[in-house]
């Protein structure tokens, strides 16, 4: 596998597929393919391989053991291995996608740092979105405190750097990444107090086909839950963290039960001592790069925007392929199961039967957890008049619900035009879920973001290779 | 009835309520959901040639002015001046004939040369021709804008309503609309339906060529106050004024008070595409950076795009339609509706009251074009 972390592609001839990300889905793609005899480049902004769910230690860290801080790592292993062996594919790393070009071939724009030279288009005759998803907030009053880190954040830490966020740390929100957070972090040594599920989980009884179907599923959902028992670590189901106390840094929270629609519950609060909180609402698809060329998308149970895609993980546009989490989010076993799929679909051969019956137990059980873990609409109960709901712009609830009630905003865009939340850093990836729910308009439409991440001007002033 | 609540509708249902009439708005979005969400807020004079259109933005200047002493802030109204610049000796010379033209029909612009530029923009790039300043143009934040004269209005909202209809009466005038959910029924509809202006036009049964010329913004990291000025090169006259179906692009930088500096604009007649294009992108980003060498630096955030209600003739259509009585029109002002809604707004609330019009209307008529099959926009 030839890395080629600045060189830029022009010049050479197309490739087959271009696959972006290189997460369980777009590794498993990237060398599937390759292996069926497709030339591949795989374009990923992380410096290595594995994406958020295969995060490891720079080797500089000089850690021991990553695959403690990983279930399946035995699986990343074997296809970095692959990857490794494959003459076929070159992993571009460091690649930051800024939008994507219909055409035959397509054209990917990318960006690799600040100068005016570090712009790459790369050319496929096909591409592949493997984006994964980015963590769901919910503000409450106090969520910008120091120490606050989201779920997903925690857990990186840890398995990039090797750090805790705290040593006393309530993990709340809702989903299953709950459990996998909390269950990593006491495994590091931290001491969690509390993990704090809105759901009921009375949803998955409704489910109990797909359960019966997933018994892997289910044997890592009860790994967790023995590591966390083993900790004394106690769930609660049906509550929420409404408030975060402290001055310079968090030093405790508030946790409420809610009733079905999420609404707190008067006279149920108590408050528990912490150094952090690690907070997170499952994960939203990124698929920006698609929506903005028009690709199809469908709702998924949990409120959250994926991309449409048949059979063969084709996206409504031709040439454009997707897999894993920009499909619905649901886990590197479907990942890796739907990237092998787009490989054959792309590289024109039958689909493995093996990795058809995995995809399709694992989508039913996605669906199941999205369904349970949708957010109530009561939610919006916790939040006060100043809680920031746009921490990058610093616009609080308040500012929002005048926009809504008396300037005639009725849709999350109009809610960022007249407020700038949504405008800042983050381009809405933080606020989107909330800002879309404050502002009582459609929740199903994609946020517009044409340009994927920000470019450095220099590079824009370039001609286009 | 007012169908539109962009900046125009807005300010529609400002002047005629402020005249005296009770006044409702209708849109199938939200207020400022259409091309005035998509837009940078110019309220330009110094782009326009002597002629019906700077009689209006002449106007206009002087109603946001008092506008401004309501609601600038909330508005982020800035009389902060244009700044039009010439590489070349031969360009400064057409901009000081365009610029005298001007005067006489009431702009005011002053001359800088080569050495007043740095003093004006401290930033701007060296070894420029000279320039022409031009203190009546301003900026404000076009989506507030539309929201707050909505609101200031008072007039009923129906947002999120769609019209499928029109109202007519027995002697065949129009009486009120239909939308997806009731009858409203008013002695006069407002068309203010910017780019979609045609397919209201055609709910009447009359045509009005509106089509939609798309445009970029670029949108960098919010910076301190580079950009003093709206500045652009001497291009972005015959670009605005320009009816090819094309790429036109001259860059107008601007800074704004949330930080951001904005770059547009480019002008291309490509129906209702929206993807990016990454030519305009880049034409929008070497001519900022031609300006401003100093925007190499930073980091373009987002980028945007709207869709420019353009009629070929590059004036609007304001009042009253003489095929279909009860129709008034107050659309197609292309990429200029930010700053021309006041004078349109009050002129229409001038002709719904009988009161005497501030400006002739003959040239904004909707019958002034030739019956043909319009080839795009309506959608």
């Amino acid at each position: 596998m030839p890395t080629l972390p600045s060189e830029p592609a022009r010049g050479r001839a197309p490739y087959d597929l271009a696959v972006v990300g290189a997460g369980p889905a777009g590794l498993a793609a990237a060398v599937t393919a390759a292996e069926l005899g497709l030339r591949v480049a795989l374009l990923d902004a992380g410096p290595r391989v594995g994406g958020q769910y295969y995060r490891h230690p720079a080797p500089e860290l000089g850690a021991a053991r990553p695959d403690r801080l990983h279930h399946g790592w035995a699986v990343f292993a074997r296809l970095r291995d692959r990857l490794r062996a494959q003459p076929r594919i070159d992993h571009l790393a460091g690649h930051h996608v800024w939008a994507a070009e219909r055409g035959e071939p397509w054209r990917l724009h990318a960006t690799l740092g600040p100068d005016a030279g570090d712009r790459v288009t790369v050319e496929a005759g096909a591409v592949l979105l493997a984006t994964g998803a980015y963590e769901r907030q919910l503000p409450f009053p106090g969520w910008t405190l120091p120490g606050v880190v989201t779920a997903g954040g925690a857990q990186a830490m840890l398995k990039a750097g090797l750090v805790l966020p705290g040593r006393r740390i309530v993990v709340a929100g809702s989903g299953p990444l709950l459990l996998a957070a909390a269950s990593s972090l006491v495994s590091a040594g931290a001491a969690v107090p509390a993990v704090v599920e809105a759901g009921s989980y009375l949803g998955y009884a409704r489910g109990v086909a797909a359960l019966a179907a997933n018994p892997a599923k289910l044997v890592e959902g009860a790994q967790h839950g023995t590591v966390l028992l083993r900790h004394g670590v106690r769930l609660r189901r049906s509550s929420a963290v409404i408030e975060a106390h402290g001055t310079d840094r968090v030093t405790a929270v508030t946790v409420a039960r809610l009733d079905a629609d999420w609404r707190p519950v008067p006279g149920t609060e108590r408050r528990i001592g912490c150094d952090a909180v690690a907070i997170g609402h499952g994960l939203v698809p990124q698929i920006e790069l698609a929506t903005e060329l028009g690709a199809a998308t469908r709702t998924v149970p949990d409120g959250t925007v994926a991309l449409a895609v048949d059979g063969e993980q084709r996206t409504s546009l031709p040439g454009l392929w997707a897999a894993g989490e920009t499909c619905g989010v649901g886990g590197a076993d479907l990942a890796l199961a739907e990237g092998v799929l787009a490989a054959y679909a792309v590289a024109g051969r039958p689909a493995p039967r093996g990795a058809l019956v995995r995809r399709r137990r694992r989508r039913a059980f996605a669906e199941l957890m999205a369904a349970a873990h949708a957010p109530g609409v009561g939610w919006t109960d916790w939040l006060t008049p100043e809680t920031d709901v746009c921490r990058c712009e610093e616009v609080p609830a308040g500012r929002i619900r005048e926009a809504v009630e008396e300037l005639g905003a009725g849709d999350a865009r109009t809610v960022k035009l007249l407020t700038r939340a949504g405008m800042g850093w983050c381009q809405g990836r933080m606020c989107g879920a909330a800002v879309a729910c404050l502002a009582g308009g459609p929740t199903d439409r994609p946020d517009s973001r044409p340009l994927s991440c920000p470019v450095p001007l220099a590079q824009l002033a370039e001609p286009p290779a | 009835m007012v169908i539109g609540a962009g900046v125009v509708g807005a300010a529609c249902a400002y002047y005629a309520s402020r005249a005296g009439l009770r006044v409702a708005v209708v849109d199938r979005g939200p207020v400022a959901g259409g091309t005035t969400g998509a837009g940078e807020g110019n309220l330009l004079v110094s782009d326009k040639e002597p002629g019906p259109e700077l009689d209006l933005a002449l106007l206009s200047t002087r109603l946001w002015r008092e506008l401004a002493g309501s609601l600038g802030e909330a508005v982020e109204y800035e009389p902060k001046g244009g700044l039009v610049v010439a590489a070349a000796p031969a360009g400064l010379d057409a901009l000081r004939e365009f610029a005298a033209g001007q005067r006489k029909a009431g702009v005011e612009a002053v001359e800088v040369g080569p050495d007043g530029l740095p003093e004006l923009e401290p930033h701007l790039a060296p070894g420029l021709a000279g320039g022409f300043l031009y203190p009546q143009d301003a900026q404000v934040q076009p989506a507030l804008a539309a929201a707050h004269l909505l609101r200031a209005s008072g007039a009923d909202r129906y947002l999120g309503e769609t019209v499928r209809g029109l109202l007519t009466g027995p002697d065949g005038a129009v009486a009120g609309v239909v939308t997806d959910r009731r009858e409203l029924s008013a002695p006069a509809v407002v068309n203010a339906a910017g780019t979609w202006g045609g397919a209201v036009a055609r709910l009447a049964g009359v045509e009005l060529p509106v089509m939609p010329r798309r445009g970029f913004v670029l949108v960098t990291e919010p910076l301190p106050r580079i950009v003093r000025h709206k500045v652009y090169a001497a291009d972005y006259v015959a670009d605005v004024a320009s009816g090819s179906a094309d790429l036109q692009s001259s860059a107008v930088v601007e800074g704004t008070p949330a930080g951001p500096v904005l770059i547009g604009a480019s002008r291309e007649r490509v129906g209702f595409d929206r993807r990016l294009d990454p030519v305009v992108l880049h034409r929008l980003a070497a001519q900022a950076a031609a300006l401003f060498p100093v925007l190499r630096q930073v980091a373009v955030q987002r980028a945007y795009r709207g869709f420019r209600p353009y009629l070929p003739d590059h004036l609007p259509a304001i009042g009253a339609d003489p095929r279909v009585p009860g129709l008034v029109h107050a659309c197609g002002h292309e990429g200029a509706g930010i700053g021309l809604a006041p004078a349109t707004g009050l002129l229409i609330a001038e002709q719904l009251t009988g009161a005497r019009p501030s400006l002739d209307l003959t040239p904004f008529r909707a019958d002034r074009f030739p019956p043909s099959a319009p080839d795009a926009g309506l959608e």
